[in-house]
């Protein structure tokens, strides 16, 4: 049984969770077109799929919670509010970009938006927001750290040393274990002795639980019902949100270790047409109201796409630059 | 002689030694089912199974220790680190343990394993994917460090690295994979480790280079030969141990000479060779010794500013010039 939506936020928040999903979708889309046409080089990794997560976790974090990721993070930084232009930009590698050029795809960062960045050493990120929460805490803020993650990055060294700090010290951490099932090409039960993620924090007595990552509304509800714990308890929490990347691991990966028909099981799970119906069903939206929403999410993207091109190259000056304050 | 790509080549050498020897296996992220990020180890799996090509989880430092205990055990691990930066996860069994344990237990024990390592910048991949960290492999004493520039190379030291009994950093450039050149077929044609090759013979100006900085100096001695240069190409190949002695003889013929270096100028191996040079022949020297280095900066995203942080055959070309012309 799905919840009713409106006994869980208002139309207007409701509307915002499609409009997220919707831009995330349509801003990865694009970086892909980008990607093919030369103007975006590197490392891509796309987050198409997975849009359910960073919205529904992001809504059920406060804008003073820090928000920590790996290198899939395009959508996480632009759902907690950084300027799809400014992120495209990035990406072309512009002065203009969020990082002036210098991080790319896989290292947004925005501290105005308590957005502390993407890592692409897997792993990186759990002692940083064990660090950050410390930080919070020390200073007496009510903030909380959530660091997102694969489910590949649950075996570096780092994931057990913070998983056992941050209860230790009683830190305020959101543990959020993206579970795609896949890192690269291994599926989990391949790497991970006890694939169910989520049990294995009962070595550090942390509370978990896992939810469906598919569904904006179950994992928004799971990351307010998280965060509160954390907040009343000062413990850390782990959520293992369950989902599927729709794309290779990177734009270089045609992803041929999985079946079409597993494909085709997680395709009919998108949650973006998923939502849809049930906005339309429970009456909370319109179809015209949908289109509206998307072709603003479209024109946003176009706008992002436009600014990045005609952007300025950095000057190479700048590589001496931001090195040391 | 076939012609064939540098990870055509490692591929080929993977597989001749492990038909050569039933106790060599291959382990790393990725290595079995996905045939290898850079599919280096493609077909590995078909041939040889699952007991002798692993996948592992992502614990770099655990891949490491499982193979210096492995190979404590009576194996010939080869393990493939998905690239160079990961290594630095590692460097705890790389440096503290790996390279330590034949020494600290007095010569009772020995291993012979070899570590694959991908790296190099030039592909935009930003500051944590762009490293060039031979320099801190070299600076560790008890193992070797291979890094070969040519599909015969990458071969026939692979096969060297496998063989050899002590344990070996094997370094790999990411844009070299898909260069090509002939390779000799022989499954006994090995490339000794320590021995630095004449890629290119010349009497005014000694270049040395390794990977695919050995390439882009190749490059730069053909453009300059156009111009009446002479340039002798000294390829490396092997960084530790180095092969002081080619360096040197070429440099008595020359009497300059341009060190070029992917990684960070700062204690690059650069440094090092000069320092070897001076030694060895100050007062043959008609130039001081030109670098030609990495920028010490952590690698930028953007192509555009990329490019200014990696050494190019024009940089090379320049310094040669320089070093010729007394401006230094
Ligand atoms: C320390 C380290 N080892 C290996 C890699 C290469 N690598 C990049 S992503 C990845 C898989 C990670 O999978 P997962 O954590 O499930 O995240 P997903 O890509 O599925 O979002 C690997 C092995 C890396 N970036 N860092
Ligand atoms: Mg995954």
């Amino acid at each position: 049984m799905q919840t009713r939506l409106r006994m869980v936020l208002p139309d207007q928040e409701l509307l915002k969770l499609y409009e997220q999903m919707f831009l995330s979708r349509e801003f990865e889309e694009s970086c892909a077109e980008q990607y093919a046409k030369g103007h975006i080089t590197g490392f891509l990794h796309l987050y198409s799929g997975q849009e359910a997560v960073a919205v529904g976790a992001t809504a059920g974090l406060h804008k003073d919670d820090y928000i920590l990721s790996a290198y899939r993070e395009h959508a996480q930084a632009i759902v907690r509010g950084a300027d799809p232009k400014r992120v495209m930009a990035e990406l072309f590698g512009k002065a203009t970009g969020i990082c002036k050029g210098k991080g790319g795809s896989m290292h947004l960062f925005d501290p105005s938006l308590n957005f502390m960045g993407g890592y692409a050493i897997v792993g990186g990120q759990f002692p940083i927001s064990v660090g950050l929460a410390f930080a919070a805490q020390y200073r007496g803020e009510e903030r909380i750290a959530a660091c997102f993650f694969g489910d590949g990055a649950v075996n570096q060294g780092t994931f057990h040393e913070s998983l056992n700090w941050a209860q230790l010290w009683h830190l305020p951490v959101l543990f959020v274990c993206e579970n795609n099932f896949y890192g690269i090409g291994t599926e989990v039960h391949r790497s991970s002795a006890l694939a169910s993620i989520h049990k294995r924090t009962c070595g550090y007595d942390i509370p978990s639980e896992k939810v469906d990552g598919m569904d904006v509304i179950a994992v928004y509800k799971a990351v307010k019902y998280a965060t509160e714990k954390v907040r009343e308890s000062g413990h850390p929490y782990f959520i293992e949100a369950t989902t599927y990347r729709f794309r290779g691991h990177s734009m270089a990966d045609p992803a041929k270790y999985r079946s079409a028909a597993e494909h085709e099981v997680w395709k009919a799970r998108d949650p973006l047409p998923n939502y849809a119906r049930q906005l339309l069903d429970e009456s909370i939206a319109t179809r015209e109201q949908l289109d509206a929403i998307e072709t603003r999410c479209r024109a946003t993207v176009e706008a992002a796409v436009k600014f990045a091109e005609e952007s300025p190259w950095p000057e190479d000056s700048t590589v001496w630059e931001d090195i040391y304050v | 002689m076939s012609e064939m790509t540098y990870r055509d080549a490692l591929n080929l050498a993977l597989k001749e030694e492990m038909r050569h020897d039933p106790s060599v296996f291959v382990l790393g992220e990725d290595v079995a089912l996905y045939e290898g990020s850079f599919k280096v180890t493609r077909g590995l799996l078909a041939e040889f199974g699952e007991e002798r090509v692993r996948d592992t989880p992502i614990s770099e430092n655990t891949i490491i220790g499982v193979s210096v205990g492995a190979a404590m055990g009576g194996l010939r691990p080869v393990a493939e680190l998905m690239t160079v930066n990961f290594a630095l996860l590692a460097m705890d069994q790389i440096v503290n343990h790996m390279a330590k344990i034949r020494s600290m237990f007095g010569g009772q024990t020995f291993l012979p394993m070899t570590i694959r390592m991908p790296g190099g910048g030039g592909s935009q991949l930003g500051a944590q994917h762009s490293q060039s960290l031979e320099t801190y492999f070299m600076h560790c004493p008890g193992m070797h460090v291979l890094y070969p520039a040519t599909p015969a190379d990458a071969k026939g030291l692979l096969k060297s690295a496998i063989r050899d009994n002590n344990p070996v950093v094997f370094l790999e450039h990411e844009l070299l994979y898909n260069s090509k050149g002939e390779v000799p077929e022989d499954p006994e044609f090995l490339v000794p480790i320590g021995k630095a090759r004449v890629a290119r013979s010349g009497d005014q100006v000694t270049v040395v280079g390794y990977g695919r900085m050995t390439i882009l100096a190749l490059q730069a001695a053909e453009e300059l030969a156009g111009e009446g240069v002479s340039c002798e190409v000294v390829d490396l190949r092997s960084l530790a141990p180095l092969d002081t002695e080619t360096i040197v003889a070429s440099v008595k013929k020359s009497g300059r000479v341009v060190v070029v270096e992917e990684c960070w100028r700062t204690c690059g191996l650069g440094a090092e060779i000069a320092s070897r040079i001076y030694d060895a022949c100050f007062d043959l020297l008609q130039a001081p010794v030109k670098r030609v280095s990495g920028l010490d900066v952590p690698m930028p995203y953007s192509r555009k500013i990329e490019k200014t942080c990696i050494p190019q055959a024009e940089t090379i070309r320049q310094a040669v010039k320089d070093v010729m012309s007394g401006r230094y």
